[in-house]
């Protein structure tokens, strides 16, 4: 289906279900109960998964398939933000040709930076990433400020011409970014017996983009380009002996995986109009290749779910302070709560980068395939349980 | 803790032109109105209302981001009638009785900005749309309480800043939902150009050091212009890189270049580094022009200063509050602080601590969790006892104008935390500046639903 | 004139940091093949050994004054090191001004031991694994590391002064013939130049001059064949990682009074020092010093105020754009190998 193999086609239907159902597997918890604090169905966040979710799976289609560790992957993300905050004050504040031009614009600048980059390979190319990525995180943060806001980051204001838009910012207010009048923000609330589900204008325009996002990277992963990347990864020295040039597919791959970053950066942008210089940084891009390594690199699901761990850990544990500790160990004695409390403090709240750190050791010590690897266990104990021959998941095996 | 539900300014928009078609809702849905009878976003539900603080908790201003957090944790108990009451026996205002807020217990929930505008967004969104928090507060850093204020405009609902010194906050960037008690790089300026001419007189040559950053911008042309309207020489300004570290190259020409004074436009771990640098190449033992070098930090906080060690002794610069003022109000605030947590309170703790209470207050005032009635309760506001003196909450830029404190590095300190020395109280007056003068429009109170 | 020379100056002693740390980066990846993420940290955690001796040097007891206050009002805690009551005032308080040097000695067996159990405990587990895999495993312990760091010490930069013996410059400017105060530098960071060239001597001393280290050679170039003679390289490289974690540690200890240390210093340093290993060449010793020196004179240079009026933000990026150009026209940097790193 959709020229997807049955396999394939069943991944995409899960990826496709949990992205529309997400509102509800989020908050699992009634809003009232103590658990609650680990709900993370409400718009930001779920943005913030599906979104990250694009940015990794365009850097895997880089990494994954040719090994070509990029270290300066936000470049792309913080340009085509620039670009889409740019459409939304000067053309229209509907998000369509944002995403477009953040799009073409970090193609634009991947084709560039990849260019050049691609003359050396191994960790000589990442450094190059690295330094351009670098370059344009200084000079955004400083020098191109009057293009960029500087530190503060680029914001939509009551007097941006807007000049698609003839209205402009009537009721002495920001319009915020819309589909075609429809605010991103814009959500629906359904509360029932306890549990509250928020269903987010914004959230399911970005999912749909990355159930188009996932696709097309299925489609890479099983084409003929996709074999010849991977060829590329398995040994790139033979490959040239055969009298073929690996440039111009690396250049491609580099490229797309761009534009998808690009396009992260733009849903970023349409989801909430900001863009600053802090995302093109080094930690910005260490981010995706943890993401993307933890999930299981080559593998098609793997970087989402690591942009979503990651994600999920910086905004519900970093809200975990010594009040909520408290409350959740109420019914124990005293003493005892004290204890627990102090024992639980370090690593949540203001802790949650230990915590994090603790997290991606365990994942790659005892699972060297990342997130992927974990699930496969799973998967395969069960299915032996149900005695059948534990098969090798082409979907799920990391390239390594 | 209460979760409220929440519903969006233009939902009933949504569900009337697309909603049928995209959202598709089931009969058996049943949104939440209540809200909407509020007529604001958040508005709260059962006996409680809940606040979003938001401070760094991790990276390089994790510490004063904890003191922040100890000083919010401060002002809930005494709103909720818990300790001695601190500020709220000095403050002009009666309206606080110590039972909540308009009858409703005090709750909050904190969140980390990483000191960074993206995750401080983040947060404080997960604090509205997921904890239903009715007013936002804290922060170590203009950029990131501009995005933040931002933020809160768009959402409607009300932005109380944190430590933020630069003019863009209630300047370039205002907006009608945030409020700034801190105060910045202007009044900074203001204050200290009498007191440097008086110590090191009116001829002198200064070189400045400026992080290349939005706050580093304004605070040299704040302090240029006064320093140059009362007959200063500016040698040269160079920008340093706001990551960097070691910042020899930059102080080893300035000798060469005739100058006789440093300012140093740096914070946090900018400042302690260029500090500690300056000291260490041996400018301050050096004689320029006929006349001992000297060196300036426009902006103080303490901890920064006890990161610097005993490099600040001696060093002029200017600071909001300092714990050892002697007015009733200060006394009473660090009492209670220091009782509670052993140390005596920073600068960002005391206007965290009064920015909660003038919240509270409004809102007692306005009889309302309003945005827009705490906004106009706010707006013009008069109040004396918060350890400044009497203070205006100007109405044109919501920021507040009180005495500025012009400090010096002491000498002799007798503990780690007696390292500054007020040197003066520079009156109001000297620091108010015509609201116009930075641009930007505060638009309209934006209540969010 | 006298410009050039102070920037030079100020290279070869921001050179002398980065070479110290690349160097450690280098000898580690040289002999394990291992791409250390967490070496930062292991910088950073040098520092704090310097904060820590001094924190155990200044252990106190109270003594209540009564005729002072504190902040509260009460009689004022003078806290009194126990050292002053050993050694008597004058001798304690030289002893607590000499902590920074007196670290050296505490810093060379701590990082040793830190280096040799992360090696046993953690990265020999990982020779076998791809280069992706030994990145997240060691990011994830750098930020382990600088946590617990933070969780003790707090976010706060911690004053480790020099020496007052050390304090204040020295007027190169006058023993050049040029006006005086023209040219001065630190003596702190001559000294920190000194020891950087002295620590960096010694080890090519080591790696050159010993058996272990001509074992430690062999099994860089060809691991497998010196096992096969029987040597238990194992061992040695165990020992080889905690030398690293060791200079680096130095380096760290070092470094403390020229900028007061911090939780996130290693990964302030991170970034830096593998630009300077890769720009140097992959796996090659003298590569990343020499890429030290020249980035840190770049640095230097293109931080004067008329280069910056010439070519604004070049500041903010010389290092990379070197890099990016060293790069490009030499492919495995300024003095690498053939193969090293490039799949």
């Amino acid at each position: 289906m959709f020229g997807l193999s049955a396999k394939d086609t069943r991944l995409f239907f899960i990826v496709t279900g949990l992205v529309a159902f997400a509102p509800f597997l989020m908050n699992p918890f009634p809003t009232g109960s103590a658990m609650a604090q680990f709900n993370a169905g409400y718009p930001d966040l779920m943005q913030r998964f599906v979104i990250f979710g694009i940015f990794a799976i365009g850097f895997n289609l880089l990494f994954g398939l040719t090994g070509y560790l990029s270290f300066g992957h936000a470049a792309f993300l913080g340009a085509g933000s620039y670009a889409a905050v740019w459409m939304l004050k000067l053309l229209t504040i509907n998000v369509i040709p944002a995403i477009l031009i953040s799009t073409v614009v970090a193609g634009a600048f991947a084709l560039l930076i990849g260019f050049i980059s691609l003359r050396r390979s191994g960790i000589y190319f990442s450094i190059l990433t690295l330094a351009f990525a670098q370059m344009a995180f200084a000079l955004a943060a400083s020098v191109l400020t009057p293009i960029t806001g500087g530190e503060t980051g680029l914001q939509t204001a009551l007097n941006d011409p807007r000049i698609l838009d003839g209205i402009a910012s009537s009721g002495g207010n920001i319009p915020a970014p819309a589909l075609f009048g429809l605010e991103m923000r814009n959500s629906y609330v359904w509360n029932v017996s306890g549990w509250t589900f928020t269903f987010n204008a914004g959230y399911y325009l970005a999912g749909a983009f990355m159930i188009v996002a996932f696709y097309l990277s299925m489609r890479i992963f099983r084409s003929p380009f996709g074999l010849m990347l991977q060829a590329i990864k398995t040994n790139q020295t033979r490959l040239n002996y055969t009298g073929l040039n690996s440039r111009p597919y690396t250049l491609a791959v580099f490229v797309i995986s761009g534009m998808y970053a690009g396009l992260a950066g733009g849903l970023m942008a349409s989801m909430d109009p900001l863009a600053g210089a802090e995302r093109m940084q080094w930690t910005a891009s260490g981010e995706v290749v943890l993401m993307t390594i933890l999930g299981g690199a080559g593998t098609l699901i793997g970087p989402v779910l690591g942009a979503g761990f990651i994600k999920y850990f910086e905004n519900i544990f970093s809200k975990i302070n010594s009040n909520v500790l408290h409350e959740w160990f109420a019914f124990m004695p005293d003493g005892m709560e004290d204890f627990i409390v102090t024992i639980l403090y370090p690593f949540v709240g203001k802790g949650w980068h230990l915590t994090l750190g603790i997290m991606f050791m365990m994942v790659v010590i005892f699972l060297p395939g990342g997130l992927v690897e974990g699930g496969q266990r799973i998967a395969n104990l069960f299915r032996r349980k149900k005695s059948q021959p534990s098969e090798a998941d082409g979907a799920k095996t990391p390239a390594e | 803790m209460s979760k409220s539900n929440f519903t969006r300014r233009g939902l009933l928009k949504t569900s009337a032109v697309a909603g049928g078609a995209t959202l598709a809702a089931p009969q058996f849905f049943s949104p939440s109105w209540a809200d909407g009878h509020a007529g604001y976003l958040n508005a709260p539900q059962g006996d409680t209302v809940t606040l979003g603080f938001n401070v760094p908790q991790s990276g390089p201003y994790a510490d004063e981001g904890a003191d922040e957090l100890r000083a919010y944790e401060l002002a809930v108990e005494h709103l909720n009638g818990g300790g001695d009451a601190g500020m709220m026996n000095t403050f002009s205002s009666k309206a606080l009785t110590g039972n909540g807020v308009l009858g409703k217990k005090v709750a909050y929930v904190t969140g980390d900005t990483q000191t960074k505008p993206d995750a401080a967004r983040a947060s404080a969104k997960s604090m509205i749309e997921k904890d239903g928090a009715v007013m936002i507060t804290g922060g170590s850093s203009s950029g990131v309480a501009v995005a933040v204020q931002a933020l809160c405009q768009e959402a409607g609902i009300i932005f109380m800043a944190g430590l933020t010194h630069s003019n863009d906050t209630t300047g370039k960037d205002k907006k009608a939902n945030g409020f700034r008690h801190f105060f910045n790089s202007y009044m900074s300026g203001a204050a200290l150009a009498p007191i440097l001419g008086a110590n090191y007189g009116k001829d002198r040559k200064a070189y400045h050091l400026t992080a290349d950053y939005n706050w580093g911008y304004t605070t040299e042309e704040a302090v240029r212009t006064s320093t140059e309207a009362m007959g200063w020489e500016t040698v040269a300004a160079v920008k340093t890189p706001l990551t960097q570290t070691d910042f020899s190259s930059y102080i080893a020409p300035v000798l060469q270049s005739g100058a006789d004074v440093l300012v140093l436009n740096h914070y946090g771990g900018n400042m302690v580094n260029s500090l500690t640098n300056a000291v260490q190449f041996g400018l301050r033992d050096k004689q320029v022009n006929g006349k001992n070098f000297e060196i300036i930090v426009p902006l103080y906080s303490r901890l920064m200063a006890k990161g610097a060690g005993a490099n600040v002794k001696g060093i002029f610069g200017s600071t909001n509050w300092h714990w050892s003022l002697t007015d009733e109000g200060s006394k009473a605030f660090v009492k209670s602080f220091g009782e509670k947590y052993g140390f005596p309170p920073s600068q960002a703790a005391h206007t965290c601590y009064v920015q909660t209470m003038l919240y509270a207050d409004a809102a007692e005032r306005a009889g309302t969790f309003n945005p827009c009635g705490i906004a106009e309760a706010l707006e013009g506001f008069e109040f004396d006892g918060m350890g400044n003196g009497p203070t205006l909450y100007r109405a044109e830029d919501h920021q507040c104008f009180k005495d500025v404190l012009v400090v010096k590095g002491k000498e002799n300190p007798t503990s780690e935390f007696d390292l500054l020395e007020i040197v003066e109280v520079t009156p109001a007056a000297q620091v108010t500046y015509d609201a116009s003068i930075f641009g930007g429009e505060l638009g309209t109170c934006n209540p969010g639903a | 004139m006298d410009a050039i020379i102070l920037q030079i100056l100020n290279g070869l002693d921001k050179g002398s940091a980065y070479a110290l740390i690349a160097l450690g980066l280098t000898l580690i990846f040289g002999t394990l093949g291992v791409v250390n993420f967490a070496h930062g940290a292991l910088f950073m955690i040098g520092a704090f050994c310097a904060v820590t001796l001094q924190r155990i040097l200044t252990l106190s007891h109270v003594v209540i004054d009564d005729t002072k206050k504190d902040f509260l009002g009460n009689p004022l805690k003078v806290e009194v090191p126990y050292i002053y009551d050993w050694f008597g005032q004058e001798t304690g308080a030289a002893i607590i001004d000499w902590a920074v040097p007196l670290a050296i000695i505490f810093a060379i067996p701590v990082m040793i031991i830190i280096g040799m159990v992360m090696e046993r405990g953690l990265i020999k587990h990982f020779y076998k694994r791809p280069h992706a895999d030994q990145i997240l495993v060691t990011f994830g312990l750098a930020i382990v590391l600088q946590e617990i760091i933070k969780a003790y010490y707090g976010a706060n930069p911690i004053p480790a002064p020099a020496p007052e013996a050390f304090k204040g410059s020295y007027d190169f400017g006058a023993l050049l013939g040029f006006d005086a105060n023209t040219i001065i530098y630190p003596y702190w960071r001559l000294v920190y130049f000194a020891f950087a060239a002295v620590v960096i001597a010694a080890v090519f001393a080591f790696l050159q001059f010993t058996t272990f280290g001509m074992v430690v050679r062999a099994g860089m170039a060809d691991r497998e064949t010196v096992g096969l003679l029987g040597i238990d390289i194992d061992k040695r490289f165990t020992m080889m990682f905690g030398l690293a974690a060791a200079v680096a540690g130095l380096a760290g200890v070092m470094y403390t009074p020229i900028n007061a240390p911090n939780y996130h210093m290693g990964m302030d340093f991170l970034v830096i020092s593998f630009v300077v290993v890769v720009v140097g060449g992959m796996g090659s010793l003298p590569g990343a010093v020499l890429a030290g020196f020249v980035l840190g004179i770049l640095e230097s240079f293109a931080s004067m105020r008329e280069v910056i009026e010439f070519l604004p933000g070049i500041n903010q990026v010389v290092i990379y754009l070197a890099a990016i150009i060293i790069l490009l026209t030499r492919p495995r940097g300024l003095l690498g190998r053939k193969g090293v790193m490039e799949d």
